[in-house]
């Protein structure tokens, strides 16, 4: 809501500055988001009369104008402006003057012809984008005074952002009232009283909905002047508060919704049939409304109507064909209604409307303003346009008016929410400023809201109210008192923050990537996962819920290849979303995409890429944190996204956790990346659990340590023959380590050598060099057997 | 016999400094001293001396061998140190060389902010709770008394799948969760992600929340005041940093307020970042509404709690000086790693 800060000072004026009142307000709530001067900086600039005008004697579009300012010799201006006339009183700079923008005016030639200042439109003095010709100013304009006193120039737009339960403050009224009880001054609006009737006209009102609309109040003015213009302070005004201007009829309305916050509609009477129907749409009706748009309206649409058909969308925006014409019509009939605020709510936008009217409505239109509201307007009319007013008609449904019920409030409650004993005067004093009724005492009030405010409803939201009045600023700060209990901290979890700090000394960087990705994205990396797509996506490439981090990180790696990156090493945990069934499985993940270098450069490691093992490495430095490491196995299966010879499936036990690879170099293609781009992904919560230690015994005796190189057939994995070394093994082998392989050059083709250090070690006495060869034969016959291994030559 | 012995010494000990490496020295030592050596020819000599004669003989000749072996230690103890010093001379190399290995890398500046968060809130025992980010209409709006009319909804851009569900526009929904299942007192946090349907130079669809809620026998508003007071002064690192408290609107709380804290840019002078103000838009907050009390089954006369919500991104840009919301999310390396 912006308005006039001097609108609001003709109400209310408190003796403080413009920004200790912006300060007031926002500290009570109704946030000023700007004040802004109404017109920019300028002076010399005088209220003038064209007492006479002639052609230029060399110039075609030119004239010459003598122009009054009230001293006894005129001023001779040249002028172009199409709508200079004998007679129009209009803005004048005279020499000397400085206009908006630094422009000076000093005396001129203009075709041979001095002048002595210009006359100005709106747009030159800075109050209006743009303009057609001269400001016409009101022919009773007093010439020669100041253009800023004489439209009150000195004065901010001040723009409130209020929330949506202070629909009462969208008002001068409202806004003053908030003031007056701030500065604990009266509020003097505008004296209004009822008009009486000067013709017999009525037009007939029936209310069709009464629980969306319960009252709806009309009256008919005929013989309005259909030529009448606008007064200049009622333009000022609308423009300060952010309305254009429009015809009188409409500016009127305008009005009385900025001033008291009703919103009205005029219709012209004789576009009307029969009757006002206040009604719910029926299926297939349509209505162009006021911008030219035609709209089906939807059955629980809320609508004024005629015998013919829908005329409005009540509370919303009033239809074309029944619009008041500037020029044209000269019998009204001005509405002005209460409709329930859930019968509006959402409903304009869901018409994709959104009016100065529906954003009142929606947040509630005090019920006991209709007449008022009709009284104020046709006082204005009558001043601007004339006509015989008819008697006002109005309609009520009792029984669906809201009601006020009273509501409780207690001084004990008011310390125990708020943390502060206020004393009992002064809750009271704030209540009954607020337009509240109070009876009762401090043990229980009984509190009964204003009609204006529709957001009082419970106790909580008076001690709102007390403190909101009171200063949340003037309240303590303490601490709150609890019980002082341990929480638990177990060390049976990983923590996440622990697994985060595993990669970052890794190398890695920690990326957060958006939830929503492009389906493509997400096609070529998770195929096969059938994506949940928004409903209402911003974009078409953040369109589908992530079934894996990949297409994140993936992106990402993307973004930083194109940006010349040698090395990327990514992490992100997070959600994915996983249809199963009708369901969503939401689970948290661990990913990581590694592009590049193995190493940082550096001068004293050589450049090698990552591969698949570095980055199975990172993935073991995570598990081993469990302590449990002899429980997780990487399996060589098909993953579709990624190279068929690189990818291992990653197992706890015989539960599926995740999957390590390198990107399908066809993907990886088809994604335009330049580099091989390594991935891992696993779900947190199986990887972790984590075993509390249990301590086992170290020997005394001393540990015998032997290396056996053996050759076995290519395709025979490693884990196999390690498998194979330990099952043939005795007890006694505490460790076995794989610290070679090689294929190639003395090693036949389709064979590689392994080589492996054993550490043989018993609890309970030294090993003798036959127990060990008797060991190392075992474990090197059953290779023999199981896996034709042979010793390496 | 005393002439030729002096005549030996000092040949010898000419030579044994002259000697210029241990070798040398060593070959000296086995000519002069050695089984063989000359001097221990002299005293094999002995023998054929009168008894008379061979106690001076004796020690002019142990003499001669005390003089050649200390010349003999001293020569040898200048070799060694000069060796070491060669040694180390030769074995010297350009300390200002980088150390090899793996580089660290960081965590993103939005969870270091969060960590940063929870660790603060953890001293005052608050624990992490964390929900589902697509929500109910229920647990995001209805439990949080937002019916479908309230025109809050309308600011609250909200994503929303067929089927009904929808992106959760706040971290709130864990508090109706947490207070559904758990019963007072609570102290919880709940970070995460939340999302809303707007993007522009100071929005992105996504982002990060810290809800934070707190329900006891007698919790008030100037506790709620205290705990953020405290917590944006120790945030900021800043004892004096000013905070204020606005009324505000959440359906959720009542009464409801906005903190604003001083503008760290600026120090309250005004400045771009805080539009002149002097003031920055910090949290939301307020006592927990009775509605949402009585959606959760908590007995209001009984128990008052306070709720936060924390916009992660907006700490992170004020303590880090990030102008940007977007290169939050655009995982440049060269940004991401200023924050390791």
């Amino acid at each position: 809501m912006k308005f006039s800060e001097q609108w609001l000072r003709e109400w209310v004026n408190p003796d403080v500055d413009t920004e200790t009142l912006a300060a007031q307000l926002t500290m009570a709530g109704l946030e000023v988001d700007a004040i802004e001067p109404v017109a920019p900086e300028f002076d010399g600039v005088v209220v003038g009369e064209i007492s006479s005008i002639e052609k230029h004697p060399d110039a075609d579009k030119l004239r010459v104008c003598q122009v009054d300012i009230g001293e006894s010799a005129k001023l001779q201006i040249v002028c172009g402006a199409a709508n200079a006339r004998q007679g129009l009183k209009a803005p004048l700079a005279i020499m000397g003057a400085k206009l908006p923008g630094g422009l000076k005016i000093k005396k001129g030639k203009l075709r041979g012809v001095e002048s002595f200042g210009m006359l100005c439109s709106e747009k030159e003095l800075g109050i209006a984008e743009d303009a057609s010709g001269l400001m016409e100013l009101a022919a009773d304009a007093p010439v020669g005074i100041s253009i800023r006193d004489y439209l009150k120039l000195d004065d901010n737009a001040i723009e409130l952002g209020l929330t949506p339960n202070r629909g009462d403050c969208l008002s001068i009224a409202g806004i003053a009232r908030e003031t007056g009880v701030l500065n604990r001054l009266a509020v003097n609006g505008p004296k209004i009283e009822a008009i009486a009737a000067k013709c017999e006209a009525t037009f007939p009102i029936r209310l069709d909905a009464t629980d969306d609309c319960p009252q709806y109040a009309g009256r008919v003015i005929r013989n309005i002047r259909p030529d009448a213009t606008t007064p200049i302070w009622m333009q000022e005004k609308l423009r300060r508060c952010g309305i254009r201007s429009l015809s009188p009829v409409v500016d009127v309305t305008n009005y009385v919704l900025l001033e008291l916050g009703q919103p009205m509609h005029a219709f012209d009477l004789n576009k009307l049939n029969g009757g006002i129907v206040v009604r719910h749409a029926n299926a297939g009706e349509k209505l162009t409304t006021l911008d030219d748009a035609e709209h089906e309206l939807q059955k629980q649409t809320l609508i004024i109507a005629d015998d013919h058909g829908p005329l409005a969308m009540a509370g919303i925006m009033g239809g074309l064909n029944s619009a008041v014409e500037a020029g044209q019509t000269t019998d009204i009939f001005l509405e002005s209604a209460y409709f329930n605020p859930l019968a509006i709510a959402g409903k304009a936008r869901a018409y994709g409307l959104h009016t100065d009217s529906s954003h009142r409505f929606e947040r509630g239109v005090s019920p006991e303003l209709q007449v008022t509201a009709i009284e104020r307007a046709t006082a204005l009319l009558l001043d601007i346009v004339g006509g015989e007013p008819g008697p006002v008609i109005i309609e009520t449904h009792m029984a669906s008016m809201p009601s006020r019920s009273s509501v409780k409030l207690r001084q004990q409650r008011i310390q125990r929410v708020l943390g502060m004993d206020i004393p009992t005067e002064s809750i009271a004093e704030i209540i009954e400023r607020l337009g509240m009724q109070v009876t009762g005492d401090a043990e229980g009030w009984q509190v009964i809201p204003p009609a204006f405010r529709f957001d009082i409803e419970r106790e909580e939201d008076l001690i709102e109210e007390v403190a909101r009045i009171h200063g949340y600023n003037n309240l303590p700060d303490t601490h709150p008192r609890g019980a002082m209990a341990i929480q638990p901290q177990t060390e049976t979890m990983v923590s996440l923050k622990q697994v985060r700090q595993t990669l970052v000394d890794l190398g890695y960087q920690e990326a957060i990537t958006y939830s929503f990705v492009e389906p493509r994205l997400q096609a070529e990396l998770a195929p096969g996962d059938e994506p949940f797509p928004l409903a209402n996506p911003i974009s078409a490439d953040l369109a589908v819920m992530r079934t894996s981090l990949w297409p994140g990180l993936v992106g990402a790696v993307h973004y930083n290849l194109n940006r010349q990156q040698d090395r990327i090493c990514l992490f992100e945990c997070g959600l994915n979303f996983v249809k199963q069934d009708t369901e969503i499985k939401q689970v948290r993940h661990i990913g990581g995409a590694v592009s590049g270098s193995r190493f940082p450069l550096q001068w004293s490691n050589q450049t090698v890429p990552v591969d698949f093992y570095d980055l199975k490495g990172h993935v073991e430095a995570i598990l081993r944190m469990t302590g449990d490491m002899q429980a997780f196995r990487f399996v060589a299966e098909a993953h579709p996204a990624l190279h068929p010879g690189q990818t291992a499936a990653i197992y706890r036990g015989e539960q599926h956790v995740g999957w390590l690879g390198m990107l399908h170099p066809g993907r990886q293609k088809a994604l335009g990346l330049s580099h091989s781009v390594y991935l891992f992904e696993m779900a947190l919560a199986p990887i972790l659990q984590r075993n509390v230690v249990k301590y086992s015994q170290l020997s005394r005796f001393p540990a015998i340590k032997r290396d056996l190189a053996i050759v076995v057939d290519e395709e025979i994995s490693a884990e196999k023959v390690m498998q194979c070394m330990k099952k043939a093994a005795p007890e006694y082998l505490q460790e076995l380590e794989l610290f070679d392989v090689y294929m190639g050059k003395g090693i036949d083709s389709g064979r590689k050598s392994l080589a492996l250090g054993l550490t043989l070690q018993d609890l309970s006495r030294t090993l003798t060099e036959e127990d060990v060869e008797q060991s190392m034969n075992n474990i090197l016959h059953t290779l023999q057997e199981e896996l034709k291994a042979t010793l390496r030559e | 016999m005393q002439q030729e012995l002096e005549h030996l010494i000092q040949t010898a000990q000419q030579a044994i400094v002259d000697a210029s490496d241990l070798p040398t020295l060593e070959q000296l030592r086995v000519q002069y001293l050695g089984k063989k050596g000359e001097i221990t020819a002299r005293m094999k000599m002995l023998g054929g001396l009168s008894a008379e004669e061979r106690p001076a003989a004796g020690q002019l000749i142990n003499d001669a061998k005390q003089a050649v072996q200390s010349t003999l230690e001293a020569r040898k103890a200048t070799l060694q140190q000069a060796e070491m010093a060669q040694r180390l001379a030769a074995e010297s190399i350009d300390v200002t060389l980088p150390g090899r290995g793996q580089v660290a890398g960081g965590l993103h500046p939005v969870t270091k902010t969060m960590e940063r968060i929870e660790g603060l809130f953890a001293q005052l025992g608050f624990s992490v709770a964390e929900g589902p980010e697509i929500e109910d209409d229920f647990h995001n709006f209805e439990a949080l008394n937002i019916p479908p009319t309230h025109p809050a909804r309308a600011m609250h851009d909200t994503f929303y799948f067929d089927n009904g569900m929808l992106l959760r526009t706040h971290t709130s929904p864990v508090q109706v969760r947490i207070m559904l299942e758990e019963k007072p007192p609570l102290r919880v946090l709940a970070p995460g992600r939340v999302y809303r349907c707007d993007s522009d130079i100071t929005h992105t669809p996504m982002f990060h929340q810290v809800e934070g809620f707190m329900v006891d026998e007698n919790v008030s508003f100037a506790d709620l005041k205290g705990i953020l007071n405290d917590f944006l002064q120790q945030f900021f690192e800043r004892e004096d940093l000013a905070v204020r408290f606005r009324p505000s609107y959440f359906p959720f709380t009542e009464p409801s307020a906005e903190a604003d804290i001083q503008c760290v840019m600026c120090g309250g002078e005004g400045c771009r970042v805080c539009s002149h103000t002097g003031w920055i838009e910090i949290l939301g907050c307020g006592m927990v509404h009775p509605k949402v009390f009585d959606h959760v089954g908590i007995d209001t006369e009984k128990y008052t709690g306070f709720a936060f919500g924390i916009g992660v991104e907006r700490l992170a840009m004020l303590r880090y000086g990030i102008n940007d919301l977007r290169l939050l999310f655009e995982n440049d390396l060269r940004f991401l790693k200023q924050f390791n």
